[in-house]
């Protein structure tokens, strides 16, 4: 079975995202997050952040708050591994948060590398107060940006919708 | 390491703190900060998620972009989050300046030496992350023309105080970040 189209389900997640009035999309680039920030350039109302390590984006989600405004995090699962001390900023601070988590190591990888972080995505996320919300089908996908966006922006709570490798597909070696 | 004493540097740089969003690291920068604005609904201090400080004054200009914004940080602070320049000057946010105040040391956990006690010198460091303005101060002399920089460089603006090692200012700030983040967002939304 083929993956589903990355540009097709980008944009389900990217519009979503627009209209929950999140301004700033915070990543360090991957395979799985490159629609999304290309169409967050394209988009009139939104800036794309180029990050030098996945827990900048973190705090510039919580910065952003600060002054009532939206931002997500784009990482690949491996990012991760970079995040837990600034999400201090959540299970202390409860600061909104909505990270967009694009496995690796899970489902088919063959990349030995990402196997670590790619087992400890969940379990490192919920030991920081992060609730997961995972996506294995294309059919799930909808409901759970929606599920994530209200946990977030409106419950207040750290979410992480994870984009598992059944649902984006391996890369192969 | 410099002459400035650290009690003295804030408050000649920023005679109208209350014009500033301010966000500072731990440790004795926020309580610098703290003392300098009375622990004031515009600042944001930190005692943990150490490397943050510059990344979250971003995440407040970026969204606040008609504010003047404050990044304060140590030099240890500063060291861990160091990507966080590059990240600044990618974004080129003309209303946020960044403060490093530098005693060489980690202080709050016994004075041992930091790295900008040996080799590293961060305005070399800043400059080569892209930071358009960038001033290096050492003496008690330098602070009035800090305080220039501060309001006529373009941003975003980079300042390396070098300071004595001298103890920060003496203030109790209040620790609970999410009494605090509550604090910040409602002054700034009902003044915004």
């Amino acid at each position: 079975m083929n993956p589903p189209d990355r540009e097709v389900w980008s944009k389900l997640v990217f519009d979503k995202l627009v209209d929950a009035g999140v301004s700033l999309f915070s990543h360090v680039p991957d395979f799985g997050n490159t629609y999304i920030i290309k169409m967050a350039d394209a988009h009139n109302e939104t800036r794309s952040v180029l990050l030098s390590s996945e827990q900048e984006g973190v705090a510039i989600a919580a910065g952003a708050d600060l002054v009532g405004e939206r931002a997500v995090v784009c990482m690949q699962s491996s990012g991760v591994g970079n995040c837990p001390n600034y999400l201090s900023l959540v299970k202390g601070g409860r600061f909104p948060m909505l990270l967009i988590v694009t496995m690796r190591g899970d489902y088919g990888e063959e990349n030995h590398w990402q196997y670590p972080v790619g087992q400890a995505v969940t379990p490192i996320l919920e030991a920081m107060g992060v609730q997961v919300i995972q996506v294995d089908r294309e059919d799930e996908l909808e409901h759970a940006t929606e599920a994530a966006i209200s946990a977030a922006f409106v419950g207040g709570q750290g979410v992480a919708l994870v984009l598992s490798q059944k649902f984006l597909g391996a890369k192969a070696f | 390491m410099g002459t400035i004493n650290r009690r003295d540097l804030l408050p000649g740089l920023l005679p109208h703190p209350e014009e500033f969003l301010i966000v500072s690291g731990l440790a004795g920068a926020s309580k610098d900060t703290a003392g300098l604005t009375d622990d004031g609904s515009n600042l944001f201090t930190m005692a943990g998620a150490m490397g943050s400080t510059v990344a979250m004054g971003l995440g407040v200009a970026l969204s606040a972009p008609t504010r003047d914004v404050l990044a304060v940080a140590g030099d240890g602070e500063l060291m861990m989050g160091i990507g966080s320049l590059a990240t600044v000057a990618s974004m080129m946010p003309n209303n946020l300046t960044i403060i490093c105040i530098d005693n060489g040391m980690h202080a709050e956990t016994g004075g041992q030496p930091g790295h900008t006690s040996r080799r590293t010198n961060l305005a070399i460091m800043a400059q080569g992350a892209g930071i358009p303005s960038v001033l290096t101060i050492e003496t008690p002399d330098q602070i009035n023309g800090a305080a220039k920089f501060i309001t006529d460089e373009p941003g975003p603006r980079f300042l390396w105080a070098r300071v004595s090692d001298e103890p920060p200012t003496a203030y109790k700030r209040d620790f609970d970040l999410a009494a605090r983040r509550q604090i910040f967002r409602t002054a700034y939304l009902a003044d915004k």
